[in-house]
């Protein structure tokens, strides 16, 4: 019963990993995975004497920081917002479907979204600028808007995803919590700040600390199809999956593209390891091993 | 006095729900707008939120030389189409052996799919093993295989089957049934909502999948149309001028709106038919590993 799965999963998940080796390797395509030399840690000499490791790392580590933040702010307004209007069955689930609704799409749609809002000659946005009398900004040219754009674009599409989980959350409170909060004359405000948040905080840890663990891996397709692999964006949008797979795909450097991808699958393991660890702390029922 | 407070406070949220939902719908409506506009309009007023003067154009024109799409759109659709229901078969076939308590295999199968979440061996080596040894670039497989078991949703099936009344299971046994019929006549029909969620999102999955594409099919018939409306944007990126590229004609702004607008439309009719699954998956929740 289970064979065909277990198959799947070992040759797509598990020969992979141990295809971790080929970091290790002087790869060469006619000698194979086990054939090729071993050089020790020769490629990852090379790897952290460039300029790139560093803004790599970096820059993953920034923007996921800012994507954590931003989004769960974002969705637990949203949430508390929705909660106030649960009374009017129809507008809630109006607005609910229409957050949710960028979760569907693909990058390479978000990159057309992108494109008529900022391409420089007849996008949205400088439209409107120069309709206000303003300058026209090359936002495809200025990496320094990127950390913001891509900021955006990262609520925008997962926002409404979360706010459900969090209203979800919500909605499980018990509600005489609320009733006897409105007898004692508590405001929404305060019933917000005091039931609530509270209840909701075991809640808003965990899928904290999950996206800390995985924090050394960056969004491929948001890099990659909205900063549009841009060498004038780098600084700021290069993040350690889009240089695996360039250095991969154009230069043909298996060996730093092994590097690079082994480095982030080991400290991504013990990264997701200490968030659980975390987690087992603070919320022992929680933790997800 | 506090109930018409209270009223206020209710009119405050709604219009801040309905600006935000508006906001959230913008990008949209400006490429619906954009598709709907002639390339005269978008060069002079650029994109805007209503087309100023409505043509079908960029349609037709998309449309009259269809084969390129059209190929997409099978492409696509097949892929769909395969991969979820091979994908929900063979994870649920995974997920129920892992659900059953008397399994003495449970705790280490599950630590194997588990494990899987937690490492892996990244780009690199997926690479060589699909375009070195399995050979499969170039194949309908290669756009199916690497997404099949996605572990989220074995745990998700395993979680609702475990929930499942134990007694229909062991009822059946005493009246000889086989784990099979146990599996297909029983299991499966109770557990509809679950294999709906996890079919809708591997639906998903495979429908916005260009990542596969760009990494193993250089053949233009085996061009998804995501993938296919990346090259688009590429090429217009990079030989404005020049209509020919990849072997994909690069069509004009409006026309390259409309194929973006084509392609998200089964998705949008699609949720919009079973939006309530969606967000009862997403709470469906409570998944854990062992």
């Amino acid at each position: 019963m289970m064979l065909p799965g277990l198959l799947v999963l070992f040759v797509f998940a598990y020969l992979p990993m141990f295809g971790i080796i080929i970091a290790f390797k002087d790869y060469r395509a006619y000698q194979g995975v086990l054939g090729s030399q071993w050089v020790g840690l020769k490629n990852f000499y090379y790897l952290f004497g460039t300029d790139d490791a560093r803004r790599i790392v970096v820059n993953t580590l920034g923007m996921n920081a800012l994507f954590i933040v931003s989004v769960l702010v974002v969705s637990l307004a949203i949430a508390l917002l929705l909660k106030e209007v649960q009374g009017n069955r129809r507008l809630a689930r109006f607005y609910q479907s229409t957050l949710f609704f960028p979760y569907l799409f693909s990058y390479v749609i978000i990159n057309y979204f992108v494109f008529a809002l900022l391409n420089t000659s007849n996008g949205f946005v400088n439209h409107t600028i120069e309709s206000v009398g303003g300058h026209p900004l090359n936002w495809y040219q200025s990496a320094e808007y990127w950390p913001v754009i891509l900021t955006l674009v990262t609520v925008w599409k997962n926002a409404g995803f979360w706010s459900i989980v969090y209203l979800a959350g919500i909605i499980a409170i018990n509600p005489e919590y609320y009733e006897a909060a409105t007898i004692d004359g508590a405001s929404a405000w305060r019933q917000m700040w005091r039931i609530t948040l509270p209840l909701l905080k075991p809640l808003i840890i965990i899928n904290v600390l999950l996206s800390i663990g995985r924090i050394f891996y960056a969004d491929f397709g948001l890099f990659y199809q909205v900063a549009r692999n841009l060498p004038e964006l780098y600084p700021t949008t290069d993040v350690i999956d889009t240089y695996v797979y360039r250095t991969l795909t154009s230069l043909g450097d298996v060996g730093m593209a092994s590097a690079a991808g082994t480095f982030q699958a080991v400290v991504g393991f013990f990264l997701l390891v200490f968030a659980n660890w975390l987690v087992r702390r603070t919320e022992p029922q929680s933790a997800i091993f | 006095m506090g109930y018409r407070r209270l009223r206020l406070g209710q009119f405050a949220i709604h219009a801040c729900l309905l600006i935000l939902s508006f906001l959230f719908l913008f990008p949209l409506i400006l490429l619906v707008s954009a598709s709907l506009s002639s390339e005269t309009d978008i060069s002079k007023y650029g994109f805007t939120l209503f087309p100023r003067n409505v043509t079908f154009d960029a349609y037709q024109y998309v449309l009259q030389e269809p084969s390129q799409i059209l190929t997409a759109y099978a492409v696509t659709i097949t892929v769909t189409a395969l991969g979820t229901l091979a994908g929900v078969l063979v994870m649920a076939l995974l997920a129920y052996p892992l659900s059953r308590p008397d399994f003495s295999w449970r705790r280490p199968l599950s630590f194997v799919v588990f494990f899987t979440l937690l490492f892996s061996g990244g780009l690199v080596p997926l690479y060589i093993l699909v375009t070195h040894y399995l050979q499969i670039q170039d194949t309908l497989w290669a756009l199916i295989l690497p997404y099949l078991v996605m572990p989220w949703y074995v745990f998700l099936l395993r979680a609702y089957f475990a929930a499942l009344p134990r007694e229909l299971i062991d009822a059946a046994k005493t009246d000889g049934a086989g784990e099979w019929r146990i599996f297909f006549q029983i299991v499966v029909p109770l557990s509809r909502p679950a294999l709906a969620t996890v079919a809708l999102f591997c639906a998903l999955t495979y429908w916005n999948d260009w990542y596969l594409a760009l990494l193993f099919i250089n053949n233009p018939a085996l061009v998804p149309l995501q993938y296919l409306l990346y090259q688009i944007s590429t090429n217009i990126q990079t030989l404005q001028t020049s209509s020919q590229a990849f072997g994909v004609t690069v069509p004009a702004l409006s026309a390259q709106m409309a194929i973006a607008v084509l392609a998200i439309g089964p998705i949008t009719l699609a949720f919009l038919a079973v939006q309530k699954h969606f967000v009862s998956g997403i709470t469906l929740g409570g998944v854990k590993g062992d």
